[in-house]
């Protein structure tokens, strides 16, 4: 099996991930779409991680999964707690990074 | 000639490298003991930067030892009667084959870290510049802490302030004895963080913290020039550096030796050089990058003149002197009649010298006036003035320093806290007779008035520019002194001549005193009302309830006196006592009157009009300008004290900076060339500086004077003349250029995220140090900032060149998926700029 | 695995397919994420990319991380993901804004992207093939936890101090008080 399989497939994951992230107004789904790309990273990691015969990689694999994990926790809180002050998740909304 | 000098270099020479350190102690001692100390910190601050003081001079004092040691049977006898014998140089020509003579400089070098197989170090090297600016530092420092100590007693962050102001010199420190050029960036950056907290001490007031800002981000622009310059001089430098002396291409000896072997290629040199000056347009506020500096003024004047004096501005200067080589070659300052060092260092020195004859502020005239200075430092080594360069910062520091002391003892005693020259000054001469006396040492100095300390640099660096071939900035340098003279003409007499305005007749401030208040007078005010309703007796109840106004009022004064002298009452205590002007207490008057007496004594550290004897600086501090061994200059590995003993070139060797040398020899320093002195140059710019002081002199009594005459408000009159005017006031329109154009359209994004960036890594910085770990907070400072900030500015920077701005214009929303749209777009872009390099 | 070698090419054509059909639904998954109109059906495609990057993981040989991506992703992060939607949205079905208004801006961004990545794959990884058959040599979970608990035991103390710290940021943020 060629290596670029799973690169390319990487690939192709973390751009439309990216996609997400720049198109979607849902704070939920901006998360969705982070997933994505977290998860396009790891098949890299697997797929250089047994080219290499490394367990380098799966191990990076599994504290990214962790980091995730983790990430959502944070990021869902963060989601529900707009949501209560504002009744509303749209990212376009929320402009106090506006200068 | 021949000279040897015993290996051991002497216990100061050795450990050089302690100097930062003291500071550095010394500031986290403060931040974690400070508030509970008898002193508030400011005890070890001052006994820091006085330790740092006291190894300074025995560093220098080893140095010079070590120099004459060098000279050899050069002994002090013959150089006086030279220099008795006859005025000027040409008689001591015949000496000149000491100047080739080695004094090695003293280099160290430990592993700091390593990355890749690369070894970054941390060391010291000193030579004469290192030790000129070292024992300047920390001297100023001392001075200035000492001035603090009234100037900012009962401040809500007096134990910060000293922490901060500590630890910049302590950024200086380390910056000037650095060994490597990442040494120089660490305390280089060190100095940014400072001067952002120093700056924006009193950040309640947005106006404040918005200075600060500006000073961070406008520096940080050219940091970036910083890093690349590094960058591209490391690898043109690495390969020869490993090869002929063991260290890496960040090694600064390395650097200059490279540059000057005629192996390095033109390009490389050109735009490291490039980049690297663009660094210090950035630090020392060059134009177009000058507009920070003023606006730095709303930090405390300690602050200002430590900025401004001794450090941080002349920051950038020093790192041009300190890779000079670089310059000389890349940009081929000999044999050349203009290069981009000398036409910034010009525009510089001429638009900041019009620009202070519009400012009513005290403090920005000086601002300017400093920017003017450094514009002349910039020009001198830009035309190969380097020796006269490096006087100019040398004595620039002792009179620039006293002008800033001397304007905030007139705003702390004088004028009730405002710096408006033209509202709350005037006349104060007789008010406050040892500050005008020092004040008009210093102005003089600054000016050029003969023999005083700023006649003999300002006239040499002139005069080697002539010298030179750059002939359009040698009358420029002309014009540059007849306007310093004229606008600190203007400030004199608006300060200390005419009649009393506003404060300085008497007048309360009560309720009118609005925008131009100055901070610490609110600060005050605050703390009174804290304080009063703390304690909630009767009488502090009738100071709440009457506000400011009262604390001068009898009654205010004797609620007030209930309190000690660390409180916050202390300034109003002192107004109560004494209404309007009088002179400044003792701790204010004696760093002021030190560096007026130092303003008129430091030029004849370097006279040439009174023979070689008087040339003691160029003597110290200039290395040597021969083709020397490789082998004595090799630094020895990592970790090894280095010794080298000097060697002197052969009579008739090839000239460095010209030829490049023969294999198995490096030059160090390229051979700059010392025109003598003329009393016929020094002549005209004396008629010049004269004629400017009587010029201005009569304009400025005819235009703010009492008697009412046609020149008043001429520039409400005449159309062009008002035009002119307002260009003035608005800065040239660069700040709005830079804040309406750039700033909103391609860096909004980029610098809020910065900004919250850089709040997070402050307080992650003072946590680290909390918890007892400086590294540590180097290290968060050096990936979290110098990675995400530049990484966010290089991308973002890189975006905005490849032309898609346009398309991305509208997107300064504050939406958080427009940045990650830049964010990503910007990657992809330079992920593909790279792939195309790269194929 | 019970090996279909082509005679031309020793490549394992189940092994092949198999990564077909799991890509192409992962990829189609995936779409619709970032293009439905619908969270619960976004979210329900993420599951189907979710579980087919674990199929993928297990074609790597990676089963440890297929089961941790299964337990961990699909079943804790998704229950999560549904939870956040149903808590802040009312109405559970078609909505007209999911995106914003200059949504098509991504499309540039990502194509672009996906140019420079394909274009530096496949000029570097031109046929690099991954080990298979008798030279694959499988990384075992001992050697997984080895790698963790020897040369990566730092970052594992500091993930677990982020794991910490993530629970109770969530709790502090989304406690009602």
């Amino acid at each position: 099996m060629l290596i670029n399989n799973f690169l390319l497939l990487g690939a192709v994951l973390f751009c439309i991930g990216v996609y997400g992230v720049i198109a979607r107004k849902n704070a939920v789904m901006v998360l969705m779409s982070i997933e994505l790309i977290l998860n396009s990273v790891n098949i890299n990691l697997l797929a250089f991680s047994m080219l290499h015969g490394n367990a380098d990689g799966n191990t990076f694999a599994l504290y990214i999964i962790a980091v995730a994990a983790a990430e959502v926790g944070v990021g869902l809180a963060m989601v529900l707690l707009i949501y209560r002050n504002r009744k509303s998740i749209a990212l376009d909304e929320l402009s106090e990074m506006k200068g | 000639m021949l000279a040897h000098v015993n290996d051991s270099a002497g216990w100061f020479l050795e450990h050089a490298w302690l100097i930062p350190v003291v500071p550095v102690i010394g500031f986290v001692v403060i931040i974690l003991f400070g508030k509970r100390m008898p002193m508030k910190g400011s005890e070890v601050g001052i006994a820091s930067m006085v330790g740092a003081l006291v190894l300074s001079i025995g560093t220098a004092y080893q140095w010079i030892q070590r120099v004459d040691a060098a000279h050899g049977g050069h002994d002090e006898g013959s150089a006086i009667a030279r220099g008795i014998a006859g005025f000027g140089r040409s008689l001591s020509a015949a000496a000149s084959g000491e100047e080739s003579t080695y004094v090695a400089p003293v280099i160290k070098s430990w592993t700091w870290w390593q990355s890749g197989g690369l070894e970054f170090g941390l060391g010291q090297h000193i030579d004469g510049l290192a030790v000129m600016m070292l024992i300047l530092v920390a001297f100023i420092s001392v001075l200035v802490q000492i001035f603090s100590l009234e100037y900012v007693r009962g401040d809500r962050r007096y134990t910060h302030f000293f922490a901060a102001l500590t630890l910049f010199s302590g950024g200086m420190l380390t910056m000037v004895l650095a060994e490597n050029m990442v040494q120089l960036i660490l305390g280089w950056e060190l100095m940014g963080l400072c001067s952002f907290m120093l700056i924006g001490h009193w950040w309640e007031d947005k106006a404040n913290s918005r200075a600060a800002l500006k000073a961070f981000f406008t520096v940080r622009v050219g940091d970036v020039g910083l890093l690349v310059g590094t960058a591209i001089v490391f690898f043109g430098a690495n390969a020869f550096a490993v090869d002929n002396f063991g260290s890496n291409g960040f090694s600064i000896q390395a650097i200059n030796a490279w540059a000057m072997s005629g192996e390095a290629s033109h390009d490389v040199l050109l735009w490291g050089s490039v980049a690297l000056f663009i660094a210090c347009i950035g630090k020392s506020g060059q134009f177009p990058l000058h507009t920070w500096l003023p606006d730095a003024m709303a930090g405390p004047t300690p602050v200002s003149s430590l900025l401004h004096s001794s450090t941080m501005v002349v920051a950038g200067v020093f790192l041009v002197a300190r890779v000079y080589p670089v310059f000389w070659e890349g940009l081929s300052i000999p044999g050349s009649s203009v290069n981009f060092i000398v036409l910034i260092g010009g525009i510089t020195t001429l638009i900041a010298a019009f620009l202070a004859f519009v400012q009513n502020d005290i403090k920005k005239v000086l601002a300017y006036s400093t920017v003017s200075q450094l514009g002349l430092m910039m020009m001198g080594l830009g035309a190969g003035a380097w020796i006269a360069a490096v006087f100019h910062i040398f004595t620039h520091a002792f009179f620039k320093c006293c002008l800033f002391l001397c304007a905030g003892s007139v705003a702390h005693s004088g004028s009730h806290h405002s710096f408006d020259m033209k509202k709350d000054m005037g006349g104060l001469r007789k008010a406050m007779p040892v500050t005008f006396a020092c004040w008009m040492i210093a102005t003089a100095a600054l000016t050029g008035f003969p023999f005083l300390a700023g006649f003999w640099s300002k006239d040499e660096i002139i005069a080697t520019v002539g010298k030179n071939g750059y002939d359009v900035f040698f009358y420029l340098g002309f014009v540059s002194a007849f306007l310093t003279a004229a606008y600190m003409t203007r400030a004199t007499y608006l300060t200390f001549f005419g009649t009393p305005r506003g404060a300085a007749a008497g007048e309360h401030h009560g309720d009118e005193h609005g925008e131009e208040h100055e901070q610490a007078d609110d600060e005050a005010h605050v703390d009174a009302l804290v304080h009063a309703g703390a304690h909630a007796t009767a009488g502090h109840d009738a100071h709440d309830a009457h506000g400011h106004a009262l604390a001068h009022d009898a009654h205010g004064h004797d609620a007030h006196d209930a309190h000690d002298a660390h409180d916050a009452h202390g300034h109003d205590d002192h107004h109560g006592a004494h209404h309007g002007p009088h002179e400044s207490g003792k701790l204010l008057l004696v760093p002021i009157c030190i560096l007026a007496f130092l303003s008129i004594v430091a030029g004849f550290l370097q006279a040439p009009a009174f023979g070689e004897s008087f040339e003691k600086l160029k003597l110290w501090v200039e290395p040597t300008t021969a083709p020397i061994a490789t082998d004595d200059l090799l630094v020895g590995g990592f970790g090894q004290s280095v010794a080298v003993a000097p060697r002197a070139a052969a009579e008739g060797e090839k000239v460095c900076g010209y030829v490049a040398p023969s294999p198995g020899q490096a030059c160090i320093f390229p051979a700059v060339t010392h025109p003598p002195f003329s009393w016929a140059k020094a002549g005209v710019a004396t008629i010049i500086v004269f004629a400017a002081y009587a010029i201005s002199f009569a304009l400025c009594s005819l235009v703010y004077g009492t008697r009412r005459n046609k020149l008043q408000g001429l520039t409400g009159r005449n159309k062009l003349l008002g035009a002119g005017h307002r260009f003035l006031v608005n800065k040239y329109y660069l700040d709005d250029l830079y804040e309406k154009v750039v700033v909103r359209a391609v860096a909004y994004p980029i610098s809020q995220a910065a900004y919250w960036i850089n709040q997070r890594v402050l307080d992650g910085t003072v946590d680290a140090v909390g918890k007892g770990g400086r590294r540590t907070g180097e290290w968060i400072y050096r990936y979290v900032d110098q990675g995400a900030i530049d990484g966010l500015a290089v991308n973002g920077s890189g975006k905005a060149a490849s032309g898609t701005g346009g398309a991305l214009r509208p997107l300064q929303s504050g939406k958080v998926n427009q940045y990650g749209a830049l964010l990503f777009g910007a990657a992809a872009l330079g992920a593909l700029v790279l792939v195309i390099v790269n194929i | 695995m019970s090996a279909v070698v082509l005679a031309t090419d020793d490549i394992y054509v189940a092994q092949n397919i198999g990564f077909g059909i799991i890509a192409a639904v992962m990829i189609v998954g995936a779409l619709k994420v970032v293009t439905s109109k619908n969270v619960v059906h976004a979210a329900l495609s993420l599951v189907l990319v979710l579980a087919g990057a674990a199929a993928q993981y297990l074609l790597l040989a990676a089963e440890f991380v297929a089961v941790t991506q299964v337990l961990v992703y699909v079943g804790a992060v998704m229950v999560l993901f549904l939870f956040g939607v149903m808590l802040t949205r009312a109405k559970l079905g078609h909505e007209a804004d999911l995106n914003n208004r200059n949504h098509l801006l991504g499309v540039p961004v990502a194509l672009v992207m996906l140019g420079v990545i394909v274009w530096v794959l496949i000029d570097g990884f031109e046929d690099t093939r991954l080990p298979q058959g008798d030279q694959a040599s499988p990384i075992s979970i001992q050697a997984v936890s080895d790698s963790i608990f020897k040369p990566y035991l730092l970052p594992f103390w500091a993930l677990s101090f982020v794991l910490l710290a993530a629970v109770i940021g969530a709790i502090v943020l989304a406690r009602k008080d």
